[in-house]
């Protein structure tokens, strides 16, 4: 009973999902719906098969490592540049005036209707997935930076100035800590985007990686490839969104969201 | 005879907003070590006033001179503790305490030391790894004390610290506070709409007047410490405050 306790939100999850594949088994045993879509069993089977057997070229180990991969560099350019921008708009008016209306502009444009564009910028190698990416990420980050900036408590402030802080000492101890749990929250959900647009990205001329895998199962009629696909895609991004709230947990242990 | 030079000097302070007059040519003297206590109506401007005495506003015209010269947070010693809670999310108590310390690059042996000391006064010594988030209201305003004290300030500025505590909680940190103020012999200046708080803690009472603001009297308070609030003298001079305050 008390394991239960302990560990209610594993179990709950675990039953939870235990359940929905159950219901998928089902369905495709006993209705129509398996003559268009392979069962759970089929799907998870081909999954970690995969990881030795390689689909196309490569093994799933690679097809995971190449998509983090042309996640990661332009996410990490994402949240360089979206922090930086961030900073620059919420401390400097004339920035805020400045790059604002772009922001506004751009971020509802989403990340597959630059496809045409990325490929004419970029070609169809590497940087027009990465720039896909890119756009998928700043400016999430961009506009949380910008709220955390706006966010810093004019008490605090006044704290500050009061033992003497001059402008520099006031970004750095007042500003910055107080705009970090709001990057973190940023940087959350860009990853969350970020890994989702690799599908967009690879739907531009690619021959591995886990979006690939998806496309190409469409090509050519397998579902159980497209599936495969999904769950590589699903079970990767809870890996790295839980990973990122660990981390966030260790830089940011005042704030509730960290804890 | 000779005269010791006041702590602090004010100069026909005047703060004007647009249009609107919020402080009306103050004139006064606060003298070192002096715990003064500065009461007024509600909204006669008590916190504009402290707001320029800091130069977080900057005065209309007057001048406030300490140790003889202007003002200036960032040159003189001085803290501030506020209405408000004002400590920092992210830092732990005792990095908070040792805020205002590490601003003003106090080396660090010294530093550690003040900040040994500042906990155990405020009994905060078992929580220094904790979180203001962790803590409760009056622990929230020790750490402000401590932090305010800690860097041993010429002049302290108290904005109704102890304004949204229960009544036993004020009573236990305003003791705390006279004992830190005779400890360390810093001037405090300290406003409040709380006259029986003021006729506790202060050796004199400046009394404002409604807006536009300015001096009404200051009131020397006589009564030996510690204080005993039902006692004669007490409740005369605190009738006594409270009738200044009412016909302005």
């Amino acid at each position: 009973m008390r394991a239960y306790e302990k560990n209610k939100r594993l179990i709950l999850g675990a039953v939870g999902i235990f359940i929905f594949l159950c219901i998928w088994y089902a369905a495709t045993k006993l209705t129509s719906l398996g003559k268009v879509m392979p069962d759970p069993v089929t799907v998870f089977g081909g999954f970690f098969k995969a990881f030795i057997e390689p689909i196309g070229t490569k093994t799933m180990t690679m097809h995971i490592l190449i998509s983090l991969r042309r996640m990661l560099i332009p996410y990490v350019f994402g949240g360089f540049f979206g922090v930086l921008v961030g900073v620059l708009m919420g401390w400097y008016k004339v920035a805020d005036a400045i790059f604002m209306p772009y922001i506004q502009m751009l971020r509802p444009i989403p990340p597959i209707a630059w496809i045409p564009l990325s490929i004419i910028w970029f070609g169809f190698d590497e940087g027009s997935k990465y720039f896909l990416i890119f756009l998928a990420c700043f400016f999430t980050i961009a506009l949380t930076t910008y709220n955390g900036v706006h966010s810093v408590d004019e008490t605090l402030v006044r704290a500050s100035k009061m033992l003497g802080a001059n402008d520099r000492q006031l970004f750095l101890t007042i500003v910055l800590p107080t705009t970090v749990p709001y990057i973190f929250s940023g940087l959350q959900v860009a990853l969350g985007s970020a890994w989702a647009t690799i599908v967009a990205a690879e739907m531009i001329r690619s021959s591995e990686g886990v979006g690939w895998l998806i496309v190409r199962g469409q090509d050519v009629g397998n579902m159980t490839q497209i599936m495969i696909g999904i769950v590589a895609i699903a079970l990767t991004g809870l890996l790295i969104t839980t990973l990122m709230r660990v981390l966030e947990s260790k830089l940011c242990a005042w704030t509730v969201r960290g804890k | 005879m000779e005269k010791k030079e006041p702590k602090v000097v004010v100069n026909h302070l005047t703060k004007k907003f647009g249009d609107l007059l919020v402080l009306d040519d103050l004139n006064f003297e606060v003298q070192e070590g002096e715990f003064l206590c500065i009461v007024g109506p509600t909204g006669c401007g008590k916190t504009t006033f402290l707001n320029s005495l800091t130069r977080l506003y900057e005065p209309t015209a007057g001048e406030i001179l300490v140790n003889g010269i202007p003002v200036d947070p960032k040159k003189q010693n001085i803290s501030y503790i506020f209405q408000e809670y004002s400590s920092f999310p992210w830092l732990t108590v005792e990095q908070n305490v040792r805020f205002g310390l590490e601003i003003k690059r106090v080396p660090k042996e010294e530093a550690d030391a003040s900040v040994e000391e500042m906990l155990d006064i405020v009994g905060l010594t078992k929580f220094r790894s904790y979180y203001p988030s962790q803590l409760s209201i009056s622990m929230l305003q020790r750490v402000a004390i401590a932090r305010a004290f800690a860097t041993k300030p010429e002049l302290l500025l108290m904005d109704e610290p102890y304004g949204q505590l229960d009544i036993d909680l004020r009573f236990k940190l305003e003791d705390e506070l006279l004992k830190l103020w005779k400890k360390t012999g810093t001037t405090v200046l300290f406003i409040t709409h709380n006259i029986e708080e003021a006729v506790y803690l202060s050796q004199n009472i400046m009394v404002l007047t409604n807006k536009p603001t300015s001096v009404k009297t200051v009131l020397h308070n006589p009564l030996p410490l510690p204080r005993d609030v039902m006692s004669q003298e007490f409740v005369n001079l605190r009738n006594q405050v409270t009738d200044l305050i009412k016909w302005w």
